[in-house]
């Protein structure tokens, strides 16, 4: 894996002296993550030697470790029961949800107990807060290597629509990986304040934030350095990764007829979704394309039009703008109050989704920074200002409503979504049984009425009641909402004095003994300090060609005339040996020479390749969409 | 020391909030007549130099008092920045609940005209026909306003009360009117 290295070096101003350590911002996206460090009021995404700010949220469990990255993302193809990758959509779910997940995500749950779930990757039984921790801890010495000083604070972007018990996991995974998170911002503010500061925009703006696992709407008033979040909405299960679903569904389809009833496995179904997303991506570029799937050791190549790309993922887009629609009107504003919409997140780039968001605010959207990198840009702007000082201020509100349960299975709520954070709410309670001793409090979040429509959040009893006569007792209940968004709740019964206080953890999130266990763990193991890690992600890649190299001239060793295939087997040997010693800058330059030794061999292998899948097909199935019947169907999801 | 003063005045050290009523915090008279931008204006200030961001490199004690400084700012810039809060607010400081969720009409002139903006807005199919509600409700709601700043001045707080209902019900209304012009857009 590449280093990576400041766009321009020698354009980071020193920071203040006598400061320790550095303060950046990450975005921990559900595709890629990106880090950026700002100084000076310039924010700057930290890059590897190719340019690219752009870290795959991907994670590997190796034999010699865990890897991220892009060499995680590479051991899709040999090794893919190794690797976990969207990992946030399961940041703060329990077993429960993953049930409704599991047509969705090629992963083994362990769904056995209650509480967080656990991902089940070769002998190991991970949390969700585990591996963003492993990300996060990539990205902090990255970032470490880069800056050239140690890296402590951060400040850790979440998707506004997070629920508590999301956030939470998140603030836990960063203690985890070593870092303080000294504020949880909101992705789209995140951006806003990115965007506002750079466009010098004042205003009421929309920033319509669609990456890979979730959505989120914001509508912000900017004016003289503030940044006042009007209202917010989303949704923490769509993204990208519905398109790339849909995608690979339609692709299974066609070959349902002679995969018959047998299920595809999860490796299959992960090699499948990669190629689905890059057919998305390809058709941002051009109109149509072939990609191939490859299901029980046969690959194909299918036909997709951006035509049925628009109508594949027309589902998701539609629910978009009915979020759109309804927090334009919790803001209480007309569409033609709103100044300009702001677009963030990788899938905004799909021409589908602009048209949508064009049409419904009646405006070209604005996409002048790297939508991709924007939210880590504001960040890294708020680290500084949190750190350094600064003019500029984020009021950022609730993003969905909280609430206590009542008798009959009903919420009660106690504060409204879209009240400004921090907020302090208490309501009063009563008994409803004479002389009843004790009382629980199940704390929810969400809109609906009722409990089962809303997200449990925790648990706790308030014991200690004196005996009263129903009714008479007066429980007063405070939700405490800090300014990441975060939780605590009290409860007092009023005429006693009776007193309790939690912090909201339990139902979905790690016991501090967890916390505390893999805490020491990773400090055992984690002290293998970065260059050890480097030298193991060199290791892997290295074993990585080494093996499609293998695989390749089993195949087709014949199609290599005498010369070639001395010169490619001494650079396997070279590239062999490499790996046994400890020394990645051999290794990496053996990689690349072996590379080079077997491209024109690579090369006419593609070709034939392409050939023989084109081949396999009639006319007809080149003609595109028949159009009509390629809804997905849930009943028929195999993924 | 006035419990609204955010910082003591000697050692500049952030200080607990206190127990100031809304306007004394954002540095107002009790009075339903304050201008939008100006509640504004001085919720920003206030939020500048209290907000837990302005002390992320602090000690606890002075982030947990920048939290429920933070905190007690929110909570008046909610009371006063909406007319219908602002009124409700005052008549609660009087010992007046007006507790109506708009729902429920019991003044028979209110209800009169309730049905009939209700029917309007029901058979509105085009942008132009829920606009018009929106429009003639907002006139309303503005005479609404209006008639709860003559209320208070005159100290009449059951006519305050009445018209703070009247008022409930007007800005429920342009709510959903405003939704349903998103919807027939």
């Amino acid at each position: 894996m590449t280093l990576l290295q400041l766009h321009e070096p020698g354009e980071t101003p020193l920071p203040h002296e006598g400061e320790q350590t550095l303060a950046v911002g990450i975005d921990l996206g559900t595709t890629n993550s990106v880090i950026a460090f700002s100084a000076l009021g310039k924010p700057e995404v930290l890059r590897d030697a190719a340019g690219s700010g752009l870290i795959p949220s991907v994670v590997a469990y190796t034999e010699h470790g865990p890897v991220v990255g892009s060499a995680a993302q590479a051991r899709l193809v040999d090794a893919p029961e190794t690797v976990v990758s969207s990992v946030k959509r399961l940041m703060g779910r329990g077993a429960a949800d993953v049930k409704t997940l599991a047509g969705t995500l090629p992963y083994r749950f362990d769904a056995a107990d209650g509480g967080m779930v656990r991902l089940l990757i070769g002998d190991r039984r991970l949390t969700p807060v585990e591996v963003s921790a492993e990300i996060l801890r990539a990205l902090k010495i990255q970032a470490e290597q880069h800056l050239g000083r140690e890296v402590a604070k951060a400040v850790v972007t979440v998707p506004a629509y997070f629920d508590d018990a999301a956030r939470l996991a998140t603030k836990d995974a960063a203690r985890l990986a070593g870092l303080e998170v000294l504020r949880l911002v909101n992705e789209p503010t995140a951006a806003a304040l990115a965007y506002g500061l750079d466009k010098a925009a004042e205003g009421i703006y929309a920033v319509y934030d669609l990456g890979g696992g979730t959505f989120d709407i914001s509508i912000l008033r900017l004016e003289k350095g503030i940044f006042q979040v009007l209202a917010t909405g989303g949704d923490a299960a769509l993204g990208g990764d519905d398109f790339d679903h849909a995608i690979a569904e339609h692709w299974l389809a066609d070959r349902r007829s002679e995969l018959g009833s047998e299920p595809i496995t999860a490796s299959e179904a992960k090699q499948t979704l990669n190629s689905a997303r890059s057919a998305k991506e390809a058709l941002t570029q051009r109109e149509a394309g072939d990609f191939p799937v490859m299901l029980h050791g046969k690959t194909t190549l299918h036909r997709l039009t951006r035509l049925a790309l628009d109508k594949l993922i027309q589902p998701w887009v539609e629910k978009t703008i009915a979020i759109c629609r309804q927090v334009v009107s919790d803001a209480r504003l007309d569409l033609s109050e709103i100044q300009g919409v702001v677009l963030v997140g990788g899938s905004t780039r799909v021409p589908q989704v602009r048209r949508a968001v064009e049409s419904f605010f009646g405006k070209p959207p604005l996409s002048d920074i790297n939508p991709d990198e924007v939210v880590a840009l504001g960040a890294a702007l708020q680290a500084e200002a949190l750190t350094q000082g600064s003019d500029t201020l984020l009021l950022d509100v609730l993003p969905l409503s909280l609430g206590i349960e009542t008798m009959g299975g009903l919420v009660e709520k106690v504060v409204d979504r879209n009240t400004p954070i921090p907020v302090a709410k208490a309501q009063e309670f009563t008994t409803y049984q004479d002389g009843q001793a004790a009382m629980l409090v199940h704390v929810v979040q969400g809109e609906r009425e009722t409990v089962a429509d809303c997200r449990s959040l925790a648990r706790f009893v308030l014991a200690g009641i004196p005996p009263m006569t129903a009714g008479a007792a007066r429980i007063r209940v405070t939700f405490q909402v800090d300014a990441d968004g975060l939780l605590t709740v009290s409860a007092a019964e009023k005429t006693t004095g009776v007193e309790q206080r939690v912090e909201v953890k339990p139902s979905y999130g790690l016991s501090e003994e967890e916390m505390a266990r893999i805490l020491e763990e990773s400090l055992e193991h984690g002290r293998a300090d970065m260059e050890r890690r480097l030298l193991i992600e060199n290791r892997v890649e290295g074993q990585r060609v080494l093996l499609a190299l293998q695989s390749a001239l089993a195949a087709d060793a014949s199609m290599l005339d005498a010369g070639e295939a001395e010169r490619i087997e001494k650079a396997r040997l070279g590239l062999a040996r490499a790996i046994e010693g400890e020394d990645r800058d051999r290794i990496k330059a053996a990689v690349e020479a072996l590379e080079e030794a077997a491209r024109p061999f690579a090369e006419r292998r593609m070709d034939r390749a392409i050939r023989a899948g084109l081949a396999g097909h009639s006319i007809d199935e080149f003609k595109g969409d028949p159009g009509g019947c390629l809804a997905p169907d849930p009943e028929e999801e195999k993924l | 020391m006035p419990a609204a003063e955010p910082f003591c005045p000697t050692c500049k050290a952030v200080q607990p909030p206190g127990q100031a009523d809304h306007f004394r915090r954002l540095g107002f008279a009790r009075t339903f007549d304050l201008d939008r931008k100006l509640v504004e204006r001085r919720y920003f200030e206030l939020q500048r130099t209290l907000h837990p961001d302005r002390f992320a490199a602090r000690s606890p004690k002075e982030r947990a008092l920048s939290q429920a400084q933070a905190t007690s700012l929110n909570e008046a810039y909610e009371a006063l920045m909406d007319p219908l809060k602002r009124a409700s607010y005052l008549l609660k400081l009087s010992g007046i609940e007006t507790g109506s969720d708009g729902k429920t009409v019991t003044d028979p002139a209110l209800l009169m005209d309730a049905m009939e903006m209700r029917e309007a807005l029901a058979e509105a199919r085009k942008p132009a026909e829920v606009d018009a509600v929106v429009a003639g409700a907002r006139r309303d709601a503005e005479a609404a306003e209006a008639q709860l700043s003559r209320d208070f001045a005159a100290e009449d707080l059951e006519a305050a009360k009445t018209t703070t209902l009247r008022l409930t019900y007007l800005d429920k209304l342009i709510d959903d009117a405003r939704a349903r012009r998103l919807n027939v857009a």
